[in-house]
């Protein structure tokens, strides 16, 4: 009897335990097949060049642009052109997050607040953002201003939508909870619905950050005399293909570092979410 | 405090020459649109005494809770509550963003408030999970994560709205325990809303039925605690109980 007791326990634990060094395994097995497309494409566009299939006119090796890659870091154009670029970005992306995320709690917190300021947000944000430049130009001219502009508007509307409807979003039986602790007007906000608006507002900067970039890319394109857009136009007139496609993987690698770092502060930040990965 | 008005029944009285009231509630009406949730209660709590308030739902027992909780205003009537005032809810609403040591000292005005949290979490049973984040606790702790949130402020009032009604049965006679140990150490005015007539017997000095509106019958339940749900006493008080919340006293005396 007793081993009967005993037995189905054993039997629940071991296959449990089996199952979970190959699982790590297959994981790591998955994670490398994901990598074998990427770099066998890689190899066929080398081979193609090296062939001449691929003129450098048309598209130039990956070799040609990871030595191109050096000689700018090394005589500096590269570093420059990004120190520009991230510059204006977080000049833009400031201004935005500042102007979206004050809106939203404006309008998050009150019904007047709501009425003055949602109406006209939702109908700006039905303009098309790049429809703006040629106004952006008109009034600000081709300098520093339309560029920063641009992007703190591109900034503004995701961040604003989602952390009004994060605030609206949380439970009014907390609210309740914050009334009977008497914790006031302030201590409801700073402990009840900011917090709980959080969640949401994250998604909004994640959105953001793409739109940053994006915005970036746009208003470098159409008039700049530095910065990675600058350097691409450039290139594109001495037809140099190689560093063209740098600035385009230095404009990814750019998005994807921004887009990890939100990923890490929703992990510091959402630790409270039940099987959060942490 | 005005004295005795008419109407006033013979155990509110009682209750009156006692001790000193902490609750005070005269012609109490609440009505959402046109429907009378609540038509002319008459409620006085003394301090330190444990009242249940019985109820079909829909009868407007969590109604009358959450108004002398401050949460909704009465249409009229009277309604005093004379001190500090705390609730535990039916669900733990611990705030789930705080650790649980964070909620129970949310908004406490003491002067080291972490040191209170952890004494009021060490009364419930909970040392262990102060630094748990709430969703990773079981309902049980939950429950007594809220009541010692409620507690730690030393209310003259405690509100508990149906508090163990959604746990397992086990976990509810340890509750009970609980409230009754925290009970008589502090001991605060409770008023427990609740459709457990059992819970109400084993718990309370007095037992009301809220029923069209208004205070339809009450019972004193003078027996020592622990009580056991199996005294003869009980037995009757239960039967009666059931009768007036339209249950068959078949259930009642089975």
């Amino acid at each position: 009897m007793s081993t009967s007791v005993s037995s189905p326990s054993s039997l629940a634990r071991a296959p449990g335990r089996a199952r979970a060094v190959p699982g790590f395994a297959r994981r790591r097995r998955a994670a490398l097949a994901r990598l074998v497309a990427p770099l066998a494409l890689l190899v066929v566009w080398q081979l193609a060049s090296g062939a001449g299939l691929l003129s450098e006119r048309q598209l130039a090796a990956p070799t040609a642009i990871a030595s191109t890659a050096l000689d700018l870091i090394r005589d500096g154009t590269l570093t420059d052109a990004i120190a520009v670029s991230v510059r204006r970005a977080a000049a833009g992306f400031a201004l935005g997050a500042a102007a979206g995320i004050g809106l939203a709690v404006a309008a998050g917190l009150s019904r007047l607040g709501e009425h003055a300021v949602d109406p006209l947000m939702q109908m700006l944000r039905a303009l098309p953002l790049f429809g703006l430049i040629p106004l952006f130009i008109l009034w600000f001219g081709i300098g520093e201003t339309p560029k920063v502009a641009l992007v703190a508007l591109g900034v503004a509307f995701p961040l604003y939508l989602n952390t009004f409807s994060g605030i609206r979003g949380v439970d009014g039986k907390l609210a309740e909870v914050a009334e009977v602790l008497r914790l006031g007007r302030w201590g409801l906000v700073r402990h009840i619905v900011l917090p709980g608006a959080l969640p949401q507002a994250l998604v909004g900067l994640r959105q953001s950050l793409g739109v940053a970039w994006l915005a970036l890319i746009v208003a470098e394109q159409i008039n700049a005399s530095s910065g990675l857009g600058f350097m691409i136009n450039n290139a594109r007139e001495f037809l140099r293909t190689d560093v063209v496609v740098l600035g385009l993987v230095v404009y990814a690698a750019l998005g994807l570092l921004t887009d990890a770092l939100v990923r890490l502060l929703e992990r510091r930040a959402l630790t409270w979410r039940k099987g959060f990965p942490v | 405090m005005a004295q005795g008005l008419p109407g006033v029944t013979a155990e509110a009285e009682r209750a009156d020459t006692g001790r000193p009231r902490v609750v005070r509630v005269r012609g109490l009406t609440k009505r959402f649109g046109e429907r009378t949730v609540l038509d002319g209660v008459d409620l006085d709590i003394a301090r330190g005494e444990f009242v249940a308030l019985l109820g079909r739902s829909g009868s407007g027992k969590s109604t009358l809770l959450r108004a002398l909780a401050g949460l909704d205003d009465a249409t009229g009537g009277e309604l005093s509550v004379d001190g500090t005032v705390a609730v535990a809810f039916q669900e733990p609403r611990l705030v789930p963003w705080k650790r649980v040591r964070a909620n129970v000292a949310l908004g406490l005005r003491v002067p080291d408030p972490r040191a209170a949290a952890d004494k009021a979490l060490a009364e419930v049973g909970l040392t262990e999970r102060g630094g748990a984040w709430p969703l990773t606790l079981s309902g049980g702790e939950a429950q007594r994560a809220s009541l010692a949130r409620a507690l730690v402020r030393e209310p003259d009032l405690l509100l508990l709205d149906e508090p163990f009604s959604a746990l397992d049965a086990l976990t509810r006679i340890t509750m009970h325990r609980l409230v009754l140990d925290l009970w008589e150490r502090h001991r605060p005015g409770i008023l427990l809303v609740t459709h457990d007539v059992d819970e109400a017997l084993l718990l309370a000095d007095r037992v009301l039925v809220l029923d069209g509106g208004r205070i339809a019958h009450e019972s004193r339940v003078d027996l020592d605690r622990p009580r056991h749900r199996d005294h003869p006493d009980l037995t009757a008080l239960r039967a009666a109980l059931l009768a007036q919340l339209g249950v068959t006293t078949d259930e009642g005396t089975a």
